[in-house]
């Protein structure tokens, strides 16, 4: 058993399976908080055997099943798709699932060490575990459904494929949160909507499909809508889908400029 | 544990949307007041730093004779408006983001507003009264 660890297996499936080869042993500092039993998060240290082509949610799973049950986090489906794995990994928001330890590595050898922190504006439930509510406030705000007048139509509502293509980017969102809780606007003000609830207010204002492109365009002119949004492009770097989110920020604000969508 | 940990937002409750196209026109005059001011600051400072010997040649007959012309003291003026005002909104959106409570953030602003309004009077003041003929 080369795997170092100080603390005692406590995790929920015992003994420690084999390392492979080729593993490295990582270093990795995670920022726990239980507000049942403490006044303010601290860092918990774990040394992880890891191969390079592992994803930082495999170490977090060692964590959790061999070294220690406690530690608190969200995941789903393990590939990008369901958006419950956000966490700031070494300073940045990512989905754990999407960034393997190969891309953390330190060069030449040295000893890697990779930090994980809950995503921050939001209230912090249990070490990464924080309360998404405020964030899927914002989005149910903007109206995130199609809207129509009138009759059902019959048949299917037809769209064209340039009419398609304007919103596709903003189709791609899974609701991760990474943009938001990356936005230096949103760390200090919650209640501004945000990237993400823009990025899904895009994908109906823009749909010839919807109707309710005036509506949504009335909510973001507001005083906590696009306006606020200081083009840093955080949430743009941050999402994992690769939206440019502060394009279709840009084309919000251009839509309520000119009164054209 | 000094680092900036910002753990809830400030204000998860948002009011009630005012339906005003203020944020709009705020946006969109820090951009154009900003096209003006690249012009007449850029030029300010050409014209007082650069052009002639620079500040060594200014004294109160350079400033009197500039001000003597209606084109000076309209520059002047739009320089001294519009950089107040788009300075002074800049402000106001840096407390908008920053200020964590909503006393601070008011009293922020009225500190901001009462010297944005002393400023402008006063600069405005001297350049529509200013008066050459000093005696002494
Ligand atoms: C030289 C020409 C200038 C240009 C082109 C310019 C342009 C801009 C623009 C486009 C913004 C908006 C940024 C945003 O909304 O994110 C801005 C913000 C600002 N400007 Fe200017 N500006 C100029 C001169 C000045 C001057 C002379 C002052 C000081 C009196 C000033 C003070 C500010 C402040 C305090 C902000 C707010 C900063 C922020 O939002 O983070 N600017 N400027
Ligand atoms: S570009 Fe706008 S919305 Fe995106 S992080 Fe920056 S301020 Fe926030
Ligand atoms: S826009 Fe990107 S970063 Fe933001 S919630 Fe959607 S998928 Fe996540
Ligand atoms: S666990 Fe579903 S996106 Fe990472």
């Amino acid at each position: 058993m080369t795997a170092t660890t100080e603390t005692a297996p406590s995790g929920s499936r015992g003994s420690q399976p084999p390392v492979p080869p080729g593993a490295i042993t990582l270093t990795v500092q995670i920022r726990r908080f239980n507000p049942e039993f403490e006044d303010e998060p601290r860092w918990q240290s774990f040394e992880v055997p890891a191969l390079p082509t592992d994803r930082v949610l495999n170490v977090l799973h060692y964590i959790k099943w061999y070294l220690d049950g406690s530690v608190t986090f969200r995941r789903s489906c393990a590939h990008g798709v369901c958006g419950s794995d956000a966490m700031r990994i070494n300073g940045v928001n990512r989905l754990a699932c999407k960034v393997l330890v190969k891309d953390l590595m330190a060069g030449n050898g040295k000893p890697t060490t990779i930090t994980m922190e809950p995503i921050k504006g939001l209230p912090v439930h249990k070490d990464l575990l924080v309360d998404m509510e405020p964030f899927f406030e914002a989005f149910r705000a903007v109206k995130p459904y199609l809207m129509t007048t009138g009759h059902e139509p019959t048949r299917e509502r037809i769209q064209s494929a340039a009419d398609r293509a304007r919103f596709d980017d903003t189709t791609k969102c899974i609701l991760c949160a990474c943009c938001t809780t990356s936005c230096p606007v949103y760390w200090t003000e919650g209640s501004y909507f945000g990237p993400a609830a823009i990025v899904n207010a895009h994908r109906f204002i823009f749909d010839s499909r919807d109707e309710g492109a005036e509506e949504r365009l009335d909510i973001l002119n507001d005083v906590d809508g696009v306006w606020r949004c200081r083009t840093t492009f955080n949430c743009t770097d941050a999402c994992p889908r690769g939206i440019q989110v502060t394009k279709a920020i840009q084309e919000v604000k251009r839509a309520l400029l000119f009164k054209r969508v | 544990m000094s680092t900036l940990n910002i753990s809830a937002p400030r204000s998860p409750r948002r009011p009630a949307a005012r339906r005003s196209n203020f944020e709009l026109y705020s946006w969109l005059f820090m951009r154009l007041s900003g096209l003006l001011l690249i012009v007449l600051v850029l030029g300010h400072l050409f014209i007082m730093n650069i052009l002639d010997g620079g500040v060594h040649r200014i004294n109160f007959a350079f400033v009197a004779g500039r001000w003597s012309s209606p084109f000076w003291q309209f520059w002047d003026l739009s320089m001294l408006w519009l950089a107040e005002l788009h300075g002074g909104n800049g402000l106001r959106t840096v407390i908008n983001d920053y200020a964590r409570k909503d006393a601070t953030r008011f009293w922020l602003k009225i500190l901001l507003y009462v010297s944005m309004a002393l400023i402008l009077a006063l600069g405005s003041f001297v350049i529509f009264t200013f008066d050459p003929n000093i005696s002494g």
